[in-house]
């Protein structure tokens, strides 16, 4: 079996004697005999490096990798640069914990504090903390930013069902009521909000929506200002390259999942909750940030700030019980940006947007696949389906295309990026016009 | 050392995304994004350096010795990282369909029941993306087991003075009123303070077995008895399990509910803060409250449950982190039952090891033998030479490892937390060991040399009020303000 633990056996008789101890077992004479746990663990033995690895090899095998991917839903598959990866897994990086003692950690925070530049920009904000869970995580911490004593969130019911599932817990917990108002054809009737605003402090919506739409942002972040409501605003990171902003939109607090900066799709995790703010809200963003400064000899540096806030001084008065977050994927996703830098970031944005549109124009030309909504859209669409969308998309599976995700009302909601060629696009209009007749 | 944004040059590029054929599609005008993204711009070469820069200025476990008490900086081995590489489980979606993701939901399932087996519990979700939203979310399923059987006015959780500041905020969260429990000098529970604070109103009480001075609650049973008299649960905070896997298991101790630190106890890597994963374990009493989606067994494969009654919902977007899960899977299947068990008797002979060595010099004494931490106290130290706990830290820099946990537990005056984990060997230790002392001494014997320690680090001791005064948190492009 494998073991990582270096003491041999004359190193543990010789540390137990100056211990004091006369064996292991002395080590834990102070646990009552009630509760030891006297038959050993019931697990399978243990196993060297090659068997194990032979085993995970051959779980992984088990897994369906599809040739050509139409399916996001909040997990996008992007192309991920070589250097990324190779940059990310630099064992000081990956090895470390939280960069508690500044004096030993300057590179690890200031490719954070570059991570947190790098959201400001493409958020349109002024200061964001050095990640969340994720994006569902990030939109309620968002919220709480918002909350100030507030009763109620609005939220419409075109955004990620995961992320409002999660929303649904969190709110609960938080003793905030949650408030789903309906879409009109799409996307936000910016004026339906005002039927809401009673007892309002905050507004979620995303960008673009669930359903690819792209949303009338400043629209709906004027109309929630009018309502005294603030907005935190869902974003996809790729879109921003292209789209407004929530800074220039409007919007207090700027939240997504970062996911697609660089992160492969695993299953749906680790991604990366992001979260930006306008300079005055700084004091309430939850979790770490990094912060400038100056060391004693007057060199810039970088350390952890504005620790008042968090759980390990203030606890149970902290802004969130965050701990841990996703540092290691913040730093992946800023290694990701630079590598691709704004034009790369836009020229993906501007293919993943290409792409859709020729995968709409495809699918929707036959006959039973309508468009369902009419507004803009980025790299997702709905389209309706002349057969069972579930049995239809599984049997894509077999020409090894994971087709659109089926959503209630026996719709699809279709995705395309730089990753899709025209070709495959093309097969999968040919295999959908053949298979849904 | 430069910022990457201040080696960035008008039209140098890295990488480009595939190109395509399909015709643009622009966004509308009123949509469009009105100002440049100032991302770097690079080549690759540049790129590569600014990082390899950074992480010569970073330390990990692979850099060195990483005693951070309570947070079990192991070693992590590199096996996990080739598991977690493989693109049958890096590349597949998380929506697609479970028939085809049936490898994932395998390991998900097996870690599960290896977790279970390992803590004494019936049930586990693999969701929690850390130790902090663990506790949140077994608080919740202990609130929603209160209010299902009509007691929802139990509105109180207790949480020794002792713990970690995690706790009490995720108590909060979860919308709990906080009770402190005062401890002793060895940081057990005070039993006589608990027997009065238990009531009516406890909804469950929030224990580390061992607890962050290193100490076994050896009155556990007595604990337990309690509590549960009362009508409370009991929740394992499982930062300090790395002392007892094999040895005994909180299920048997009266624990109801635990979450595990895998990026702890089952040595993935911590990231540099994250991603970790809090995995919840509960008894068959709060089962059915776990989050869902819950991986199942159907037939001879295993299914997602979307939706299960009495379930506090999902906590994450999708099933966890879940490659962090596999590389623990992998841990634990290497090491099996009698190879965790070993972990643990190590990490405990290890810590026992440089506690003996050491605590001459601390105020704060163990007449037993700790678990996997132990908790120095420089009280006396820094009444006599005015050094502190911060400079005997800073000063084991200058001798290449990386400090303890300071100034936590907060019940212990001028608190060094030091774990040495069981992946150290003899070598290390008492390289340490000497190193402590040698500071120990200075302290005594030339004190102001400490308190501009490190000396020899490449920075030393940044400003931190200076930085929370007029916080600068971005790069601002040549800007002086927002």
């Amino acid at each position: 079996m494998a073991c990582w633990v270096p003491n041999t056996g004359p190193d543990a008789a010789r540390m137990l004697r100056a211990a004091g101890e006369e064996n292991t077992e002395g080590l834990f004479r102070e646990l009552p005999e009630e509760i030891r746990l006297r038959g050993g663990l019931k697990l399978a033995e243990g196993r060297t490096e090659a068997e194990v690895l032979s085993e995970i090899n051959r779980l992984s095998q088990k897994n369906t990798r599809f040739a050509s991917v139409f399916r996001g839903a909040g997990a996008y598959r992007h192309f991920i640069p070589p250097v990324v990866e190779s940059v990310a897994a630099r064992p000081e990086f990956l090895t470390a914990y939280t960069p508690y003692q500044a004096e030993i950690s300057q590179g690890l925070l200031q490719a954070i504090f570059e991570y947190q530049t790098m959201i400001c920009e493409l958020t349109g904000m002024d200061a964001s903390n050095a990640s969340v869970y994720d994006g569902a995580t990030a939109a309620c911490e968002g919220v709480f930013m918002c909350a100030r004593g507030g009763k109620k969130v609005l939220v419409p019911d075109c955004v990620n069902p995961r992320t409002l599932s999660v929303m649904r817990g969190y709110m609960e917990s938080y003793g905030l009521k949650l408030c789903v108002f309906p879409h009109t054809e799409g996307r936000i009737a910016p004026e339906s909000l005002a039927a809401h605003r009673e007892d309002a402090c905050a507004l979620y919506f995303e960008q673009p929506n669930y359903f690819g739409q792209i949303e009338d942002a400043q629209t709906v972040c004027a109309a929630a200002r009018e309502g005294n409501i603030q907005t935190v605003m869902g974003v996809n990171p790729i879109a921003m390259a292209l789209l407004m902003p929530p800074g220039q939109a409007g919007a207090d607090v700027a939240v997504g999942e970062g996911q697609p900066l660089g992160l492969p799709l695993a299953f749906g995790g680790p991604g990366l909750g992001f979260m930006a703010c306008r300079e005055k809200m700084m004091r309430s963003l939850p979790g770490r940030i990094v912060g400038q400064t100056t060391d004693m000899d007057g060199k810039t540096a970088y350390v952890l700030t504005l620790q008042a806030r968090e759980q390990h001084i203030k606890r149970e008065r902290a802004s969130s019980n965050i701990c841990s977050n996703e540092a290691h994927c913040a730093l992946t996703a800023a290694v990701y940006l630079s590598a691709m830098g704004g034009e790369g970031l836009a020229e993906t944005a501007r293919n993943c947007m290409a792409n859709a549109h020729y995968l709409a124009e495809k699918i929707t030309r036959i006959k039973g696949f309508g468009l369902q909504y009419g507004g803009p859209y980025f790299h997702e669409f709905v389209t309706a389906c002349p057969a069972d969308a579930a049995g239809l998309m599984r049997s894509l599976e077999e020409h090894g295309i994971l087709g659109g995700l089926p959503i209630p009302g026996n719709r699809i909601l279709w995705c395309a990026t730089e990753m899709n060629m025209v070709e495959e696009m093309d097969e999968l209009a040919r295999l959908l016009g053949k298979e849904a007749q | 050392m430069k910022l990457i944004f201040e080696k960035s040059r008008e039209g140098r590029r890295c990488s480009a995304p595939p190109p395509t054929r399909a015709p643009h599609a622009p966004v509308p005008r009123e949509y469009v994004r009105g100002d440049a993204l100032r991302l770097p711009e690079v080549a690759e070469v540049d790129l590569v350096r600014h990082y390899t820069e950074l992480s010569r200025f970073a330390y990990g476990v692979d850099s060195g010795f990483y005693p951070l008490g309570s947070c079990t900086m192991k070693y992590n081995p590199k096996m996990n990282e080739l598991a977690a590489a493989l693109p049958g489980f890096r590349d597949i979606h998380p929506l697609q369909g479970t028939h085809t993701a049936q490898g994932a939901l395998e390991v998900m399932g097996n870690l599960s029941d290896a977790l279970c087996e390992i803590t004494g519990m019936d049930a586990f979700s693999l969701q929690p993306a850390a130790g902090a939203q663990g506790e949140w979310t077994a608080l919740r399923m202990i609130r929603s087991y209160h209010e299902k059987r009509g007691q929802g006015r139990r509105d109180c959780v207790l949480v020794p003075d002792s713990a970690h500041g995690t706790n009490p905020a995720s108590a909060a969260m979860a919308g709990f009123r906080v009770v402190s429990v005062p401890s002793g000098l060895d940081g057990t529970l005070d039993i006589a303070a608990l027997e009065n604070l238990a009531g009516e109103d406890t909804a469950a009480l929030m224990l580390t077995n061992p607890n962050t001075l290193g100490m076994f609650e050896k009155d556990i049973l007595k604990i337990s008895d309690i509590v549960h008299r009362a009508g409370g649960l009991l929740y394992y905070d499982g930062a300090n399990l790395n002392a007892v896997m094999g040895v005994c298991r909180p299920g048997d101790m009266g624990f109801d509910a635990v979450h595990v630190n895998l990026h702890k106890t089952f040595s993935t890597p911590h990231g540099g803060g994250g991603p970790g994963s809090g995995p919840v374990g509960c008894k068959k009493s709060l089962e059915a409250f776990l989050p869902v989606p819950r991986v199942a067994r159907e037939g001879d494969g295993y299914a997602l449950l979307e939706e299960s009654p009495g379930s506090i919902g999902p906590v994450l977007r999708f099933y966890g982190n879940f490659l962090v899960c596999l590389r623990a899977y992998a841990y634990i299947l290497a090491l099996g039952g009698d190879g965790l068990k070993n972990v643990s008797e190590n990490a405990v002979l290890n810590a026992n090891y440089m506690l003996r060595s050491l605590e001459a010099y601390s105020d704060l004494k163990y007449g037993e033998p700790c678990m996997h931490e132990f908790v120095l106290s420089l009280k006396g130290l820094k009444e006599r030479t005015g050094v502190s706990a911060l400079d005997a830290a800073k000063a084991l820099i200058d001798a290449g490892m990386h400090p303890p946990t300071m100034y936590f537990p907060l019940i212990v005056p001028e608190a060094l937390m030091v774990e040495p984990t069981e992946t150290e060997s003899v070598e290390t230790l008492d390289e340490a060991i000497a190193a402590f002392i040698r500071i120990f001494e200075e302290a005594e014997k030339n004190p102001d040399s400490l308190h501009g320690a490190p000396a020899s680090a490449a920075f030393r001791r940044p400003d931190e009020v200076l930085a929370a005064r007029r916080p600068v948190v971005r790069y601002m492009f040549g800007k002086t303000d927002f």
